[in-house]
């Protein structure tokens, strides 16, 4: 660098401007790749959410309105009669069930209901004594059972990920003879793609596969279950094998976060006489409240991303019961090809990313006031 | 050292986690030499776990002869690898600006960076793959005209995914703790920022280059929802997408589709335990100061 000629002196604002303008030449690439694959397509998401864009239509996209919104959350409730015998019972149909008014004069174009119109039956609540029922509708129960899967999914993976995680990282943040192998081994499944994880799983929870061949072998009358096909398995199926995958993943995070902790915080309560116990209760657990806070917040906004799982596994089957929000946007904005109903759902999710990422921010800020 | 219940405890319980986090692995390993009848006669029993029986390769020859194995690797390869390498550049760029210089708006463009930090791909996966389908693209087959669409190419693989926040974020952070005297003495001396970037802050961000390289070399080589969503054309499908050929109904072959996993799992697994040490230096990075 001493080779270089030295330049005259230039006073500080023309400095200044320079070193702005290469500042600018140095940050443009990235920024225009950024701005136009990241910060447009969520602005664009945003907008297609208001239109019925179809993804290789020739026809430009129409602006909608709330509609795709009022689909996706809308909800209602109507009351439906059957008449009475003289005896006071209610009329019943051949098959012996209530004789019910027909709901489909409702919800069809054109009936005297707009609210309920083109919405779809998701609970039935019958009362007998006054021959009537209450019925819950909404404009794409799907979309429900997928909010409902995805919360579900999230409630139980992040404590469980989270808690599992600490414990492995306390387990090989000991000093035992191979506790890098250990690691390795706990962290591999977290570099392996979760295509391949998924596939290998869908092996392993086959009817044929090693989970009900093992319990065979032990069991011989043991009855295999069909862990993904059946709708009361699939979703805990699905969320043994992702806890499976990404707990090693957390493990390290919480090792570096061990790893920050000074030792003489640890020699100093064993100085007055703490025990294992006592160290981790006023030494570890508050030294790992930042890593807390990142843990929780990955974890949990990967969750409710769950999506190549559903993919691979069960396509959102049996019955629904493992669709999620994201692999609904999937099905509707690509195999369906609706790109606006399929960016309502993604804006749904991104909402859901951003009310997060603020709960991150506030307690972020409480730890470090 | 004295041996103590709660120490073989721990290492009972952590040779125990080893075979839970080992057998699918293994398992997938084995299974891949064995042919279906013996993959399926083991499932349930130790020999699961064993290359026991009539081992052979022929499951790998069976995926060769199937599909266009190199093809699909080399695909892979190309899009991994140009992705990766104009990320280093682009992202060290931006890095060492936001790192090390001062200008107007740095704080915004920091605002922008820090919030798409977070921002999952599958938020935005639908809107990009109307906007690429819908993009007017420069061709230059038969003179230059424009033509409709991004998609069954390698750009469109690779385009979305070279600015990275979380490179941007690295490397910005790194260079902050480069000392500022260095590139001082530099100006005094009258180098060009471009200089200082090439010469002084590039050659000393190796463990940066190293852990960014990781961090998108390897969801490169993994990706498969993009591709799924944009790639028909076989002539540029990546290895990840090859998978669809093995569960048609009719005649799934599970040593065929356990070797080809082995084939995808393989590189992945060499490449992380050659790299480790940025692989730790990476989540240490995004865990601890994130």
């Amino acid at each position: 660098m001493s080779t270089a000629i030295l330049k005259p002196l230039r006073n500080k604002s023309s400095q200044k401007r320079s070193e702005g303008r290469a500042a600018w030449i140095l940050a443009a690439p990235a920024l225009l790749l950024l701005t136009s694959f990241v910060v447009l397509p969520v602005i664009l998401g945003l907008g297609l959410g208001f239109t019925n864009a179809q993804l290789l239509s020739p026809n430009a996209p129409e602006f909608t309105g709330l509609s795709n919104f009022k689909t996706l959350v809308g909800v209602a409730t109507t009351t439906i009669h059957a008449e009475r015998n003289t005896d006071g019972s209610c009329v019943k149909d051949a098959s012996g069930q209530i004789a019910f008014e027909s709901l489909r004069d409702r919800t069809r174009e054109g009936s005297k209901y707009p609210n309920l119109v083109g919405k779809t039956e998701v609970k039935r609540f019958i009362n007998e004594k006054n021959c009537s029922a209450k019925i819950v509708l909404a404009g794409d129960p799907t979309f429900w059972r997928s909010m409902g899967n995805t919360l579900f999914f999230a409630l139980i993976v992040v404590p469980v990920q989270g808690g599992l995680a600490l414990l492995l990282a306390l387990l090989v943040n000991q000093k035992l003879k191979g506790r890098n192998f250990f690691r390795t081994i706990y962290f591999i499944p977290t570099v392996t793609s979760m295509v391949v994880i998924s596939m290998l799983w869908r092996f392993i929870y086959q009817p044929e596969g090693l989970i009900n061949k093992t319990i065979s072998n032990f069991n011989p009358s043991y009855v295999p279950i069909d862990w993904l096909g059946n709708p009361k398995t699939a979703m805990p199926a699905i969320i043994f094998l992702s806890v499976w995958q990404a707990v090693g993943y957390h493990m390290m995070i919480w090792l570096g976060g061990l790893q920050t902790i000074p030792q003489e915080l640890y020699e100093a309560v064993r100085m007055d006489g703490a025990n294992k116990w006592h160290e981790f209760k006023f030494v570890t657990i508050p030294g790992l409240r930042h890593t807390f806070v990142f843990i929780l917040i990955t974890i949990t906004i990967a969750a409710l991303g769950l999506f190549i799982q559903i993919g691979i596994l069960t396509g959102g089957g049996p019955l629904d019961s493992t669709t999620t929000l994201v692999w609904q946007s999937f099905v509707h904005g690509y195999q369906r090809q609706e790109i606006g109903y399929g960016s309502a759902i993604s804006f749904v999710f991104f909402i859901m990313v951003l009310f997060i990422s603020l709960i991150q921010r506030s307690m972020t800020k409480r730890l470090e006031s | 050292m004295k041996i103590s219940i709660g120490r073989i405890l721990s290492y009972v319980l952590a040779i125990v986690l080893t075979v839970f986090f080992a057998f699918p692995l293994v398992f997938m390993v084995m299974s891949s030499l064995k042919p279906d009848f013996n993959l399926l006669q083991d499932t349930g029993s130790f020999r699961a776990f064993l290359p026991v029986g009539p081992i052979s390769f022929n499951n790998y020859i069976g995926v060769y002869d199937r599909i266009p194995l190199l093809m699909f690797i080399g695909n892979s390869l190309i899009v991994a690898t140009t992705t990766t390498i104009l990320g280093l550049f682009f992202n060290s760029m931006l890095g060492f600006a936001l790192g090390r210089m001062e200008f107007k708006g740095k704080s915004f463009v920091f605002a922008v960076i820090i919030s798409t930090l977070i921002l999952p791909f599958e938020v935005i996966a639908i809107p990009l793959l109307y906007m690429m389908v819908k993009l007017p693209v420069l061709s230059f087959k038969g003179g230059i005209h424009f033509t409709q669409g991004l998609f069954n190419n390698y750009q469109v693989q690779i385009l979305p995914f070279i600015a990275n926040a979380i490179a941007i974020f690295l490397f910005m952070q790194y260079f902050k703790s480069i000392p500022k005297e260095l590139d001082e003495a530099a100006r005094v001396d009258g180098a060009s920022w471009f200089l200082i970037y090439r010469k002084i802050a590039m050659p000393l961000a190796g463990p940066a280059i190293g852990t960014v390289s990781i961090l998108t070399f390897l969801p490169m080589w993994n990706a498969y929802i993009w591709p799924v969503m944009t790639i028909q054309d076989e002539r540029y499908r990546p290895i990840m997408i090859g998978l669809q050929y093995f569960y048609v109904n009719f005649g799934t072959s599970w040593g065929q589709i356990m070797a080809y996993l082995t084939i995808l799992t393989v590189p992945v697994v060499i490449l992380f335990l050659s790299m480790q040490r940025f692989f730790v230096n990476s989540i240490a990075t995004t865990g601890v100061k994130g």
